[in-house]
């Protein structure tokens, strides 16, 4: 597996041209996250991919080939925090739900809302701990569940160079079409 | 300083003329309308062809003949998509372009529109980059941004979608407001691995092989000057044809599938690849297990994204081809190579006897010949534009081009239908050159509606067509893989010497060897000429290296001495 933090002009149809590369060059996405940044303009995707580090370096010098893509940092080998949110919708009542309340405590998670058929736990962590959260769930039912998707930083300040402000939009047509703002594949 | 107000049409043509340009290859649409309406008014000549997608390789044409940015322009729809086969055969080659095309208003966007069609979406994979432009203040920045990417690090297309209303909408033009942020478009360089100029000068049989990189980044002296003062030989890629005289002692020739032998034998035997703007097409390698088993390998290319892609290599130096050559050439040592450079004219020795030039003649007419014969009659000196097949693997064999951007061919798309309207293009570029189309008869029912374009444009191109009545290089493989069941390859056509006349060139049909040099004299002193040399049907490209075999197992044309000796 393969790590990327990728910056990227924050224009319709970038998140497109990032999914059609990997996708015409055979690479086979794990994650992807995208969201805005601290700068004005510039989204940053987590992007973890299914390949080896020969793989990785083909990832990257394509990437930035792309001509939204502002910078591509390869945090595979350095230590990253990375985080996963979950929200796992469960069947429970009577005795079921005192217990599914203290296995969220043990996990650190919160019921975020409550009916009288279900419950809705919401986590956030390493994607280990949230595989091992459902796990201990999925006994008591499982209605519905959504994951973001791995987001991951690396750890302490480890000197950048600094990412200038956006180009000055070129054909940044607010059409209302795929902005690429908040989402994840 | 005072803006002037303008339609976003008016700005195109503003950019475009402020770009350096002065003509462009296209056809209108109703989408496209505006910006049509306001070319009148500025210095451009428009070359209206017979389909879109003539517009794209005579764009393509243009800039290979030039080096100059070509601009294709079309309407909406059916328009834009026409342009797709152009836009791929530019991508793949490296040839900057800029396709303009109209599109519906933005309101329509989406609504499934009389000739909408998304095409930025459809061209994304095969465009360096593509905008969609929506308002007329967009218009400047897209297109200074488009030109800038286009011929920027490693050229390629450039898609401009524009929306009627934007073309329609009137804003205050502000050029230099304009300037694209070249970040990003300008990455520095950076190299790998072991270092190179200790490879080169510690190699015993070194082969250097030459791209269409060494044009493209216009490295050809610095090519000459390290290949001379190292003593090292030069084996071209087909596209790589031209960026080192073939004249000169040290060119070996082209390499690859359809190579000569003796350059892929060296190859093979070589210690040290030195590969120079090329990307190790599967053409060129064969099988990559057993390619160069004896030789380390540098890979020098400005886009970072091939080093290490096909061909691990054991140097990987990105970067402008030129000044890394300019900063080899001084700690590069002279190196005496006589004995690898005479094993390598022993294996030439050894070809000469399977050569066709060196059979002898049976009478019949063979495409070798026509070939041979033309580079002879134009003193090697002619643009050489082929399209793709056999007649285009003779061209790269027995037209020998001495000069830079004097052979113009699809090699990595290998697109058919390619050569008529890219030769358009390239005489349109270079009026002055001497322009041949190389190309087989299938290639040419493609495209030929441009021959029209031609006589209209009163341009001087003289067409051969290789007209063997095949499709020939497809029949040739089933000949040796598919036991010579011929299936959808025996084609016919019109008489080409009449489909001339009917377009008004001076036409002819040849069927002897012995009538090539007088009708070749006769065209090159007519204003456009079309000749339909009637050739031999089941003639076969030699050597030819099978898809995916060793580079050095290849099939030799069959030698009346090497028979006898095996026997």
């Amino acid at each position: 597996m393969q790590t990327f933090a990728v910056y990227v002009d924050n224009k319709p149809g970038v998140l497109n041209r990032v999914a059609s590369l990997f996708r015409r060059r055979a690479f086979n996405i794990e994650s992807l996250t995208v969201g805005h940044t601290e700068i004005a303009g510039l989204s940053r995707m987590t992007i973890v991919v299914n390949t080896d580090e020969r793989g990785g370096r083909l990832v990257e010098a394509n990437l930035y080939k792309l001509i939204p893509v502002r910078r591509v940092d390869n945090i595979t080998r350095v230590p990253t925090i990375g985080r996963d949110l979950a929200m796992i919708k469960i069947a429970a009542t009577g005795d079921a739900r005192t217990q599914v309340m203290q296995l969220v405590d043990v996990y650190r998670s919160r019921i975020v809302d409550v009916s009288p058929e279900s419950l809705v736990i919401e986590t956030t962590g390493t994607e280990d701990k949230i595989d091992s959260l459902l796990e201990v769930l999925r006994p008591y039912g499982v209605i519905e569940m959504v994951r973001t998707g791995r987001v991951e930083m690396a750890r302490g300040s480890i000197a950048q160079p600094p990412i200038s402000a956006p180009r000055r939009s070129a054909a940044a047509a607010d059409d209302g079409r795929d902005d690429v703002g908040n989402c994840s594949v | 300083m005072s803006k002037t107000t303008l339609t976003g049409a008016q700005i195109l043509w503003d950019c475009l003329v402020r770009e350096g340009v002065n003509v462009v290859f296209g056809y209108p649409g109703g989408a496209i309308l505006p910006a049509y309406d306001a070319m009148l008014d500025y210095p451009i000549r428009h070359i209206l062809v017979r389909h879109e997608q003539g517009a794209t390789h005579m764009a393509d044409g243009y800039a290979r003949a030039t080096g100059k940015v070509g601009v294709a322009i079309a309407t909406s729809g059916p328009g834009a998509t026409n342009m797709v086969t152009g836009i791929a055969t530019a991508m793949m080659d490296s040839s900057p372009i800029v396709c303009i095309t109209g599109q519906v208003g933005s309101a329509l966007i989406g609504s499934d529109a009389f000739q909408e069609t998304d095409i930025t979406g459809i061209t994304l994979p095969i465009t360096k980059h593509n905008f969609l432009v929506t308002r007329a203040d967009e218009v400047a920045p897209a297109i200074r941004e488009a030109f800038a990417v286009a011929a920027s690090g490693r050229p390629g297309p450039v898609l401009v979608d524009i929306t009627k209303d934007a073309q329609l909408g009137l804003c205050a033009f502000d050029w230099e407001g304009a300037a694209p942020d070249m970040i990003g478009l300008a990455r520095p360089g950076h190299s790998s691995g072991v270092d190179a100029v200790g490879l080169i000068n510690a190699a015993e049989r070194p082969l250097i092989l030459a791209g269409h990189g060494i044009m493209l980044g216009e490295a050809e002296a610095a090519l000459r000057a390290l290949a001379e003062k190292a003593q090292i030989p030069i084996a071209m890629t087909l596209l790589g044809i031209g960026g080192f005289p073939a004249s000169h002692p040290l060119n070996l020739g082209m390499m690859g599938m359809h190579g000569e032998a003796w350059v892929n034998t060296a190859i093979q035997e070589s210690d040290l690849l030195i590969a120079l703007g090329m990307r190790f097409d599967d053409r060129v390698t064969g099988n990559l297990k057993t390619y160069a088993p004896n030789a380390r390998k540098i890979h020098v290319d400005i886009d970072p994204a091939e080093l290490n892609k096909n061909v691990r290599v054991d140097a990987a130096v990105s970067g402008d081809l030129r000044a890394v050559l300019n900063q080899w050439l001084p700690v590069v040592t002279e190196v005496d190579r006589t004995r690898w450079l005479a094993h390598i004219s022993d294996l030439k020795g050894d070809s000469a006897v399977r050569d066709i030039q060196n059979l002898p003649d049976d009478g019949h007419l063979y495409a070798a010949h026509v070939i041979n014969d033309i580079w002879r009659m134009t003193n090697g000196n002619a643009v050489v534009v082929t399209d793709v097949g056999q007649h285009q693997m003779w061209e790269a064999q027995y037209y020998h081009h001495n000069t830079p951007r004097s052979l113009i061919t699809s090699g990595g798309l290998g697109t058919m239908g390619f050569a008529l309207p890219a030769a358009i293009g390239a005489k349109v570029g270079r009026p002055d050159a001497e322009v041949w189309v190389v190309v087989g008869d299938g290639g040419f029912q493609m495209t030929m509606p441009e021959l029209a374009t031609l006589v209209q444009e009163e341009l001087d191109v003289k067409i051969a067509i290789i007209n063997n009545g095949y499709l020939g290089m497809v029949r040739q493989w089933q000949e040796f893989f598919y036991q010579r069941r011929y299936a959808a390859t025996p084609i016919t056509g019109p008489d080409f010497k009449k489909l001339g006349e009917a377009f008004g060139i001076w036409s002819a049909t040849v069927t002897t060897r012995k009538e090539v040099a007088d009708v070749v004299t006769r065209a090159r002193s007519e204003r456009g000429a079309l000749i339909d040399f009637r050739v031999e049907q089941e003639d076969t490209v030699y050597p030819m290296v099978p898809a995916g075999a060793d580079l050095h197992k290849m099939i030799r044309r069959p030698s009346p001495i090497a028979e006898t000796a095996t026997d």
